[in-house]
């Protein structure tokens, strides 16, 4: 045996951050609290695409290949998020998702 | 078993701070706590043998985006900062969700039977990425270049002081 650890713990470890990251989206209020959610549920998703990459295909990089575009997007993700957190608090005032119902500007 | 103790710290430290994460009353700290989160991601990849993604991690997640993050905080947290992370009274029907998710992974990935291909990974993974990234995947490349440009062009747009002209709201 090569090393002791197996795809099993990674996935669980995935699946678990990826669970806590769901429970902030849905609970929270505040806008800028469920964008971090977000991001902890990205990385849940590129711990999962690693260690695929480390246990099943090492030497053809395509799990690290795939870490790094989610690293990209996720990183404009929180930077168009947060800017369109910093319009909404110009316009209305508030950080709260529930008082964000309107169809209009 | 060195290994495996490295991911039992590691897995403790990450949940731990992802559950502080969710949890905390103050979004500051929740903040602080998500960094913590990125540093312990980065040891997952360490682990794993992906030396650059853990150097890409710290660099973009725990320089960059908590940074961000914090400035965002700064800029649109006014009053009340003490329970500005509060949940809402949907949490009831979060808990169900979250573990459901939970399980439904944990026990399709404990079924399954996995048959790893026992090749290490090779040594100086940045020699291997760099043909791959730049040679086989130079369209997507350039895509996620041209994304961040329209995206940072996007958000200044966002963010822009919007002038006062009388009737326009």
């Amino acid at each position: 045996m090569a090393t002791s650890l197996n795809p099993t713990y990674f996935i669980f470890l995935s699946a678990a951050l990826f669970a806590i990251g769901v429970y902030g989206v849905i609970a929270k209020k505040n806008i800028i609290a469920v964008l971090v959610s977000i991001e902890m549920m990205l990385a849940a998703v590129n711990i999962n695409l690693v260690a695929f990459n480390k246990f099943f295909t090492p030497e053809a990089f395509i799990g690290q290949i795939f870490a790094i575009f989610v690293v990209t997007v996720a990183a404009v993700e929180i930077g168009l998020g947060l800017a369109l957190a910093i319009a909404l608090v110009r316009k209305r005032g508030t950080t709260n998702l529930d008082d964000f119902d309107w169809l209009k500007w | 078993m060195g290994e495996f103790i490295a991911f039992i710290i590691l897995a403790v430290c990450l949940l731990g701070s992802a559950l502080l994460v969710v949890t905390l009353r103050d979004i500051v700290h929740a903040v602080l706590c998500l960094i913590l989160v990125f540093f312990s991601v980065a040891g997952i990849f360490i682990l794993l043998n992906a030396d650059f993604l853990a150097v890409v991690q710290i660099l973009v997640y725990a320089g960059g985006v908590s940074i961000m993050v914090v400035f965002g905080v700064m800029t649109v947290q006014r009053t009340q900062i003490q329970r500005s992370n509060s949940a809402n009274s949907r949490f009831l029907v979060a808990i169900p969700v979250v573990f459901g998710t939970f399980l439904v992974a944990a026990i399709t990935a404990a079924r399954n039977i996995w048959t790893p291909a026992n090749v290490p990974v090779p040594e100086n993974d940045i020699k291997h990425l760099a043909p791959i990234l730049l040679d086989n995947y130079v369209i997507p490349f350039e895509a996620a270049a041209i994304l961040l440009t329209v995206a940072m062009t996007g958000a200044l747009l966002l963010v822009k002081e919007v002038k006062d002209s009388g009737n326009k709201s």
